[in-house]
C-alpha cells in the first residue's frame, strides 16, 4: 500500500510543482475531510432533527395542555396539572408502572440467565452450530403479532397444546393469558422464549472476543469449570453483558405488540397486561388524552433513561 | 504423544477420555434440547396452517395428519392478506432504501472520524419510546389529513430504521482500516470519491446487512401501521390483528396468515444467518 510511504504527520505534504504557483495554501487532506463529514451528516442529522427530536420537544410541550378530543381543537396550558393527574392515579398509572417494572424484571433476568447458559454451552464449535443459530435467530425476526397468536393457539385453555401436555404429566389445567393472574407471567415466558437468543447471540460474540491465557492460567493453577466461568470468564464478559442488558432492558420496558395483539386495548379487561406503553397508547388513540397521554410518555422516557443510566454506570463501576 | 506416556498412566487417561465423550454427549443433548424449546412453536404453527379447524382445535392430532391448503385458500381469496402483504412490501422497501441512503453516508462520517458525541444521538433514538414519536405525529399528520397515507407510514419506518441502520454500520466503518481511505488519498481521489469508491464498496456486505434487519423490522412493525394506516394502505401484522377480532375461532386461516408472514423471515434467516448474527449483535463486544 502506498500509504506506508506516507508518514501520518506529514500526510497533507503534497509536491508544489514550480515554486508558489497556487495562490491558496493547498487544501490538505483533513480540511476536506472536515467539509464532508459535515455534509455527509447532514442529512440524517436533519432527519433526526426533525423527526425525533422536534416531536419530542412537542410532546413535551403538549404534556403542559390541556389538549383532548380532536386534534384540531382549542388547547391552552395548564401547567404541571397532567403531571399531577399521571402521579396521583393509582388505578391506572402506578399500577401500569408496576407492571412494567416486573415484566421487564422478570423478563430480563430470566433472558441474563438462560442466554448465559446457552451461549457458554454453545461457546466451542460443535457440528450443526449454523442450523442451531438459524433457529435461534427465527424468533427474534419473526413478526411479534403472529407469534403472539401463535401462543394464543399454544396456551388455549381449552383446546390448546399446552394444557394437553400438562396433562400428560397429571399437572392440573391452567388459564395461561386466559385469567387476570397468569396474564403478565404468561406473557414475560412468551418473551423470554423470543428474546433470550438474542441475549445468547451477544454473549456469544462477546465470548469470542475474550482472550484464551487468562482460562489457561486458571486451568493449569487448578480451577474448577465452575471458578474458571466464575471468576476469570465472567468478569472479562462485563462490558458486553452491560451493553446486552442496556439493549434488552430498554426494548423490554417498550414491549408493546406482543401484549396488546394477545390482550387488546387496555391490557385486558382488568387491565392486568397493561405497561406504561400500553397505557400510553390507549390514552393517546382511545381516549384522545392528548395532554395526559404526553405526561405519561414524558414520565415513561425518564424512567428508561434513569434505567439506562443506572445499568451503565454500574456496569462501568464494576469494570473498572 | 502416547510414546512419552508410561504404561502406569495409560488407565487414568482412558478414564479422563471417556468422561470427556460423556461430557461432549451431555452438552450435544443439551443444544438439541434447547434447540427443540425454540423451534417446536414455530413447527406448531406451520403444522396448523395446513390442518383443518377440527384438527386444529384437537391437540391430540400432533403433527401427524393429512395435509390440506384450504386455509390458505380461503385467506388468500378473502383478498386482504395478499393486498397487505404488498403494502408491506413497498413500505418496507422504499422505507428501508431511503434510510440506507442517508444513513450510511452518516455513519461513515461518526466512524471513521470518531464523533462519538454525534453518534450518541443514535443512542436516544434508540432508548425513547416509539409512541412519544407518534403522539405529535399523529397530531400533526391528523390536522394535515395525511393518515392513512403511504407517505407518512414510509416516514414512521424510518423512525426505527435510520437509527438502526447508522448503529450497524458506525462500527462497522470504524472497523474499516484508515489507511485504505489515505492511500486513495494519496493516490489523487477525493475525499468524497476514497468514501464512494473505497469505503462503500468495501462496506457492501454491512451495508446489505444493516438493509435486511431494517426491512425485516419495517415489515414486522405494528404500532405505526396500526395508527397511521388506512384500510387501503394497512400492513400485515394489522390485517394480522384485525383477523383475530372478527375471526377468533378460525385457527387455522390465522396460522396460515401467520405462516404467510413468517415464511419470508425464516428464508431470509435461512440464507444470511451469518450476516443476520453479525448485525444483530455489532457494536455490542465494544461496551
Amino acid at each position: 500500500m502506498t500509504a506506508t510511504e506516507v508518514s501520518p504527520s506529514r500526510a497533507d505534504a503534497r509536491p508544489v510543482s514550480g515554486g508558489a504557483r497556487r495562490t491558496r495554501p493547498p487544501r490538505t487532506f483533513e480540511q476536506a475531510n472536515r467539509r464532508l463529514k459535515w455534509a455527509m451528516l447532514a442529512p440524517a442529522l436533519l432527519f433526526v432533527g426533525l423527526m425525533i427530536v422536534f416531536p419530542l420537544a412537542f410532546t413535551l410541550d403538549l404534556s403542559l395542555t390541556d389538549a383532548f378530543g380532536a386534534v384540531n381543537a382549542d388547547k391552552s396550558h395548564i401547567g404541571l396539572r397532567n403531571f399531577a393527574d399521571a402521579l396521583g392515579d393509582a388505578r391506572r398509572f402506578w399500577p401500569a408502572v408496576r407492571r412494567t417494572i416486573v415484566f421487564t424484571v422478570g423478563a430480563v433476568v430470566l433472558e441474563t440467565v438462560f442466554g448465559l447458559a446457552l451461549a457458554m454451552l454453545m461457546r466451542k464449535p460443535f457440528r450443526g452450530m449454523r442450523w442451531v443459530r438459524t433457529v435461534l435467530i427465527i424468533p427474534l425476526l419473526a413478526t411479534p403479532v403472529a407469534i403472539g397468536i401463535l401462543w394464543l393457539l399454544i396456551l388455549d385453555p381449552t383446546n390448546g397444546i399446552a394444557n394437553h401436555l400438562l396433562a400428560g404429566l397429571g399437572l392440573p389445567r391452567q388459564e395461561f393469558l386466559g385469567s387476570v393472574g397468569q396474564s403478565l407471567p404468561t406473557l414475560m415466558l412468551i418473551d423470554v422464549w423470543q428474546w433470550t437468543p438474542m441475549m445468547t447471540l451477544l454473549l456469544l460474540a462477546g465470548l469470542t472476543t475474550l482472550p484464551e491465557e487468562p482460562e489457561e492460567a486458571a486451568l493449569v493453577d487448578g480451577a474448577s469449570a465452575w471458578q474458571r466461568f466464575r471468576y476469570v470468564v465472567l468478569p472479562m464478559l462485563g462490558p458486553t453483558l452491560t451493553t446486552a442488558l442496556v439493549l434488552r432492558a430498554v426494548d423490554a420496558l417498550k414491549t408493546f405488540d406482543i401484549l396488546y395483539a394477545t390482550k387488546g386495548a387496555g391490557g385486558g379487561s382488568d387491565f392486568e397486561a397493561e405497561t406504561l406503553n400500553v397505557y400510553a397508547y390507549g390514552l393517546t388513540f382511545d381516549y384522545q388524552e392528548y395532554g395526559l397521554a404526553a405526561a405519561v410518555l414524558v414520565l415513561f422516557t425518564l424512567f428508561i433513561i434513569g434505567v439506562v443510566v443506572l445499568l451503565r454506570r454500574r456496569g462501568g463501576r464494576k469494570n473498572a | 504423544m502416547s510414546a512419552t506416556v508410561t504404561p502406569a498412566a495409560r488407565p487414568k487417561i482412558a478414564q479422563l477420555a471417556r468422561r470427556r465423550r460423556h461430557l461432549a454427549w451431555l452438552r450435544g443433548t443439551a443444544i438439541g434440547l434447547v434447540t427443540l424449546v425454540f423451534a417446536l412453536p414455530l413447527v406448531w404453527m406451520f403444522a396448523a396452517a395446513f390442518k383443518t379447524n377440527l384438527q386444529v382445535t384437537d391437540p391430540s392430532v400432533g403433527l401427524w395428519f393429512t395435509p390440506t391448503l384450504d386455509n390458505f385458500r380461503s385467506v388468500v381469496e378473502a383478498g386482504q392478506i395478499v393486498r397487505s402483504m404488498g403494502n408491506s412490501l413497498l413500505v418496507g422497501v422504499v422505507s428501508t432504501v431511503l434510510s440506507a441512503v442517508i444513513a450510511v453516508p452518516a455513519a461513515w462520517a461518526v466512524g471513521r472520524f470518531s464523533m462519538h458525541r454525534t453518534g450518541s444521538l443514535i443512542l436516544v433514538a434508540r432508548i425513547v419510546p416509539a409512541i412519544s414519536l407518534l403522539v405529535p405525529w399523529y397530531y400533526l399528520f391528523a390536522q394535515m389529513g395525511l393518515v392513512g397515507s403511504y407517505t407518512v407510514l414510509i416516514l414512521s419506518h424510518m423512525f426505527v430504521s435510520v437509527p438502526l441502520i447508522m448503529w450497524i454500520m458506525i462500527s462497522f466503518f470504524a472497523g474499516l482500516p484508515v489507511e485504505l481511505e489515505e492511500a486513495a488519498r494519496t493516490d489523487g481521489l477525493s475525499a468524497f470519491g476514497a468514501f464512494w469508491r473505497i469505503s462503500l464498496p468495501l462496506a457492501a456486505p454491512g451495508t446489505a446487512t444493516a438493509s435486511l434487519l431494517a426491512f425485516v423490522f419495517s415489515w414486522n412493525n405494528f404500532m405505526f401501521a396500526l395508527v397511521f394506516a388506512d384500510d387501503r394502505t394497512q400492513t400485515v401484522p394489522v390485517t394480522l390483528f384485525n383477523f383475530i377480532s372478527y375471526a377468533s375461532t378460525d385457527w387455522g386461516g390465522l396460522m396460515a396468515a401467520s405462516t404467510l408472514i413468517t415464511v419470508p423471515v425464516v428464508i431470509a434467516a435461512v440464507l444470511g444467518q451469518k450476516y443476520l448474527v453479525a448485525g444483530l449483535t455489532s457494536g455490542a463486544t465494544k461496551g
